[in-house]
């Protein structure tokens, strides 16, 4: 299994959202971050004094997923959040040694 | 039948100046929003409990003592009970300046207005020493605040007393229809006092001239604070006029209002463009500022100017905070909210501009009586910050001021997350 993290425009959301539930999968977890990569961020002015937002609000979308699904969420992730302007975010994945779903105690790719 | 007119006066007068009254007590909501919005998360239920419990200790100390050393009477407000209707209606009888002379009204109407005056004066120094101070120390001096230091001053301007038994500042040709001086000023100089004994916030300057934002937490609250502080301003100086119930003062205090709105907006465009100029962007929190010093400059004098002369002198005020924030900042003098800036300053520059549309009015006398007010209030609140700062401390530790005076100061968040129950 795999988990899938992307971050990504927050006005994106929806898109990746439902780009992710037609090709089937069932459940994403999603935080509000901030963060920055080659996009920096910019000045601004509070009474006349400047300080630096270098932190950018994303959104961090989730998913935990079976091997065989791992290509396509990739694709669809990466369609859906694209803008082709800086700043569209990162897709990391990770292995994912366990899952377990709390309600009926199935694991394994029963659970994602 | 002349009788019942008088009751009808009478009626119309108290009435006038309940609700008055009461406007000026809803500013003290818009107080407690502006500083709540303009303070960081962590220190929000620390300054909304210094208002409201400020407000408290305001109404009680002038019911105690400070009406009495203002206007004189008796402590407690031991006289205030019943009255006496025929003998107001003898009073009305011999008036001499007639029908529409002064104006004859309940007592207990008059404190009712005047206490709510001492609460606007005590609550400017809460913002001006917000997310440092302890909450306890600044409570002890809104006492000595709104029980002496400020019946004192209100004493010598609208009590018509001698100052100290030297000079008399009404015969001097002072004015200060509403409060310009005598409240907002005076508010501002206890203030200053508190902040120079108090030091800045942590962090705010730099070793190297730097001057670092801390942005408010909560821009709605600080405008929908602004916008109730406009409203109860119109009870401010409208009550100011001390009678509704005949033509002349009817429509003096119509004017009264229209020039209060007019200068409210006049300040408040200027400030936009001032900071819109100087900084490249519109600054909401300078607008804001801009809104209430154009009501704190004609709040010396809203009735005689014309509407466009007071959008005029409200310009001015705009202008002059935005210049004074940015000052006090390079002074490093710390004022979250401006209030030092908009009361003080514009307090005083009110004072300066009530010869330009009232004759009876001297330069001097404004001068004198500007004087009179900053340097008493000043020292006096010095002493007092003084006293507090050796025996309890006026400033938290450093620690609780990073982690938030909510905590150190209320153990309450003003917006919680993750707390559970034992």
């Amino acid at each position: 299994m795999k988990l899938v993290t992307a971050i990504i425009k927050p006005f994106k959301l929806d898109d990746v959202r439902e780009a992710l539930s037609e090709i089937g999968v069932q459940g994403v977890t999603v935080t509000e971050v901030k963060g920055f990569g080659r996009q920096k961020g910019h000045t601004e002015l509070y009474r006349g004094a400047e300080y630096v937002v270098d932190f950018l609000p994303k959104v961090k979308v989730e998913v935990a997923i079976g091997d065989s699904l791992l290509d396509q969420v990739i694709e669809s992730i990466t369609k859906a959040a694209n803008t082709g302007k800086i700043g569209d975010g990162k897709i990391f994945v990770t292995e994912l040694e366990q899952a377990i779903r709390i309600r009926t105690g199935e694991t394994g790719e029963e659970a994602v | 039948m002349e009788s019942n007119l008088f009751h009808l006066q009478y009626a119309i007068d108290t009435f006038y100046f309940l609700v008055c009254g009461a406007l000026v007590m809803w500013m003290a909501a818009g107080f407690a929003m502006l500083e709540s919005g303009l303070v960081r998360a962590k220190n929000t239920t620390e300054i909304l409990t210094k208002n409201v419990a400020l407000f408290a200790v305001a109404c009680t100390m002038y019911l105690i003592c400070g009406y009495a050393i203002m206007y004189g009477g008796s402590i407690v407000l031991s006289g205030m009970g019943d009255v006496d209707v025929d003998a107001v209606l003898g009073e009305f009888a011999g008036r001499e300046d007639g029908f529409t002379g002064g104006s004859i009204y309940s007592g207990a109407a008059d404190f009712f207005f005047q206490v709510v005056f001492v609460a606007t004066a005590m609550s400017i120094v809460s913002g001006a020493v917000a997310e440092r101070m302890k909450l306890w120390a600044f409570l002890v001096f809104a006492v000595f605040m709104t029980g002496f230091i400020y019946p004192l001053e209100g004493a010598w301007t609208w009590g018509g007393k001698d100052v100290f038994g030297m000079y008399n500042l009404g015969d001097l040709g002072f004015s200060d229809f509403a409060g310009s001086g005598i409240v907002h000023m005076a508010g501002a100089a206890a203030a200053l006092a508190g902040v120079l004994l108090l030091g800045a916030r942590k962090g705010k300057y730099g070793p190297n001239g730097e001057i670092r934002a801390f942005p408010g937490a909560n821009m709605p609250l600080a405008a929908i604070g602004m916008f109730i502080l406009w409203m109860g301003w119109f009870g401010f100086n409208g009550g100011s006029v001390l009678k509704l119930g005949d033509i002349a003062n009817a429509h003096s205090v119509a004017m009264v209002f229209l020039n209060t709105n007019a200068a409210a907006a006049g300040g408040a465009i200027a400030a936009l463009i001032t900071a819109r100029l100087m900084f490249g962007k519109a600054d909401l929190t300078m607008l804001i500022n801009g809104a209430l010093a154009g009501l704190v400059v004609i709040t010396a004098e809203p009735s005689t100017p014309s509407a466009l002369t007071a959008a005029i002198f409200g310009a001015f005020g705009g202008v002059l905070v935005v210049l004074s924030v940015v000052t006090m900042d390079k002074l490093r003098i710390d004022d979250p909210v401006g209030a030092i800036s908009v009361h003080g300053v514009c307090g005083l520059l009110g004072l300066l501009l009530v010869p330009v549309t009232n004759s009876d009015v001297s330069f001097s006398g404004q001068i004198i009586g500007a004087l009179t007010i900053f340097v008493w209030v000043f020292i006096a609140s010095l002493v007092v910050w003084g006293i507090i700062k050796a025996v309890m401390g006026l400033r938290v530790s450093e620690e609780d001021e990073y982690e938030g005076v909510d905590l150190s100061e209320c153990g309450m968040e003003a917006y919680p997350e993750f707390v559970s129950s034992k």
